[in-house]
């Protein structure tokens, strides 16, 4: 007989759902079944029960051959790999729990690392732009209760958060929201007529990479004051009419993505969208909130944040934090060649770095510790595989409004599989041993 | 052969998160992501077919993928990568001092090249790598 696990919590985006329910087999060894997940969330489960999935760590020769390797092997690879590097890079994060990422700050102290996560080439000019200014922002339980005027800036979730809309920002019915998306105005603006856009009830398709100019106008016509006849390719009647409907609603939200973040201007782009949020103030209520891409990333910022005070790119190489993106930030570290080893744990720099970065990795001592093949797992020396966290393993992760929630663990992994936090222990107890400390 | 100039951006696509979850390694993932989404109007100015195999060229590196019609379209000089190797081999690595590589608004020229090969992601981070690409 089949059992139900209910209340699972998806490990795949930022919106972090938490009313999975998973069929298992009766000897909890195997998922048949995944519901209310999205089709990326279901893949996710249902992959860690591939055939094919590597259970042995593996090792490449200097002819580029790989060879099984013990578990121990592994360890102390890692080990001697950090302990030896003058500043190891210790790249991801943002795919395992915060107790992992905890486990790995320390080791990355030890070894006076490079801690940095996927934030540097996702939400990274987020934070930047957050500490330049603050933010205003809010919980996704808000935004379900009481938003009526949601703005997607640069993103699609239609297509990277896919149940983002249904569970809060467009279509359920909250406290005050009882018309569910028949009471809220939803604004989207993207240079492509993206599938969310399509469900706007505005689209301003913008000239790509001229959000600064559009934000400007925005703020111009919030203010009544006047505008050129077009901006950014957006007619100045659809500016005027955008800034009318924020103005008219009773609480407006802007979510923003990689539209904004990853084109030019980039931390300066969300530096005048959060002053266009506290313009919006002076006549409603009004946040906003970057969409967090993987689960936990926003909890790699968190971790970091408690223990270091910064909450990406912490470069720990001269014995105390030091924080300066475009210099302590993984990609112009590896451009530059002023790293000497990487350690990968949690996400997958070969396939989403450039070329550029993807050569150096290449070049280095590589350990990629990953329950997947990758092209990460095709260019370090040797590959670790791991148990899936959230769906073998349990563990705190951050939504991306910052709100904390418990994975929880639906199947066992395969035997003899640790985890990311058993492997990290491990490599600790083995750099103290090195390093000589008690 | 005509060669096309255009802007191109890279981000998700749903099978792109489906595929990626599936396994890099699978013809799916390069089925999703190794293509290049283009509008009608600009397979018009290429002189090229829809599904024809393109060479897209930036100032920072070269790649074959799939020339597609666009799916979130029209956008008419903007051309679109999934996010993934494909897309990184030809993006803007220039960081601007905030660590954000630019992934987005890179001035692409495509041209057909129906007889190359679109490399799978692990072997074109490889070849990439080894510089036999």
């Amino acid at each position: 007989m089949a059992k139900i696990i209910s209340d699972v919590v998806c490990p795949f985006c930022g919106t972090l759902c938490d009313d999975l329910e998973v069929k298992v087999s009766d000897d909890g060894k195997e998922i048949l079944e995944v519901y209310n997940a999205c089709v990326i969330g279901t893949e996710k489960f249902l992959h860690s029960q591939a055939k094919d999935r590597l259970t042995v760590p593996m090792k490449q020769d200097e002819e580029g051959n790989w060879n099984e390797v013990s578990v121990d092997d592994a360890v102390e690879y890692t080990a001697q790999m950090l302990c030896n590097a003058k500043k190891p890079l210790m790249y991801g994060w943002s795919s395992t729990n915060c107790e992992a990422q905890s486990k790995g700050h320390e080791i990355a102290e030890l070894v006076g690392g490079v801690v940095d996560n996927t934030a540097t080439v996702c939400h990274g000019t987020t934070l930047i732009a957050v500490q330049d200014v603050g933010v205003p922002s809010c919980t996704l339980g808000e935004v379900k209760n009481r938003a009526d005027r949601i703005v997607f800036w640069g993103c699609n979730p239609a297509h990277a958060h896919p149940r983002h809309m249904s569970r809060y920002s467009i279509f359920p019915r909250g406290f005050f929201t009882g018309k569910g998306h028949k009471a809220r105005k939803m604004v989207v603006v993207d240079p492509r007529s993206t599938d969310t856009a399509k469900m706007a009830d505005l689209h301003m398709q913008i000239e790509q990479g001229r959000d600064y100019e559009l934000l400007s106008a925005l703020r111009v016509a919030i203010r009544g004051n006047p505008l050129p006849e077009t901006v950014a390719g957006i007619p100045r009647e659809t500016i005027q009419d955008v800034a009318e409907t924020l103005k008219s609603g009773r609480f407006v939200v802007i979510f923003f993505g990689m539209g904004v973040t990853q084109s030019l201007s980039k931390n300066h782009n969300i530096d005048i969208a959060i002053a266009l949020t506290r313009d919006l103030n002076d006549y409603t209520k009004a946040a906003i909130m970057p969409m967090r891409g993987h689960y936990n990333v926003t909890g790699s910022g968190q971790v970091l944040g408690w223990q270091f005070g910064y909450p990406f790119c912490v470069d720990l190489s001269r014995g105390f934090a030091r924080y300066n993106p475009g210099d302590s930030t993984s990609n112009d570290l590896l451009r530059r060649g002023e790293v000497d080893a990487v350690f990968v744990l949690g996400s997958d720099p070969g396939a989403h770095f450039p070329i550029s970065s993807v050569k150096k990795i290449a070049q280095l001592p590589s350990v990629c510790v990953e329950p997947h093949y990758t092209p990460t797992t095709a260019v370090c020396k040797l590959h670790m595989p791991v148990a899936f966290v959230g769906v073998e393993e349990g563990g705190c992760a951050y939504r991306m409004d910052n709100v904390p929630i418990e994975t929880r663990k639906v199947v066992e992994p395969p035997e003899g599989m640790l985890s990311d936090e058993e492997f990290l222990e491990r490599v600790l107890e083995r750099v103290k041993e090195i390093k000589g400390v008690a | 052969m005509p060669e096309i100039e255009l802007n191109l951006i890279s981000g998700r696509t749903i099978h792109q998160g489906v595929s990626m979850e599936a396994g890099k390694e699978k013809p799916a993932y390069t089925k999703a992501c190794g293509i290049i989404e283009m509008d009608d109007a600009d397979f018009k100015r290429l002189g090229a077919w829809r599904n024809t195999n393109v060479r897209v060229t930036s100032e920072y590196g070269s790649v074959v993928v799939k020339a597609i019609q666009t799916t979130q379209g029209p956008h008419p000089g903007v051309a679109f990568i999934p996010m993934g190797p494909w897309a990184n081999m030809v993006i803007s690595p220039n960081t601007y001092s905030t660590g954000m590589p630019t992934f987005k608004g890179v001035p692409v020229k495509v041209e057909v090249a129906a007889d190359e090969p679109v490399y799978d992601s692990l072997e074109l981070v490889r070849k990439a790598c080894r510089g036999e690409i």
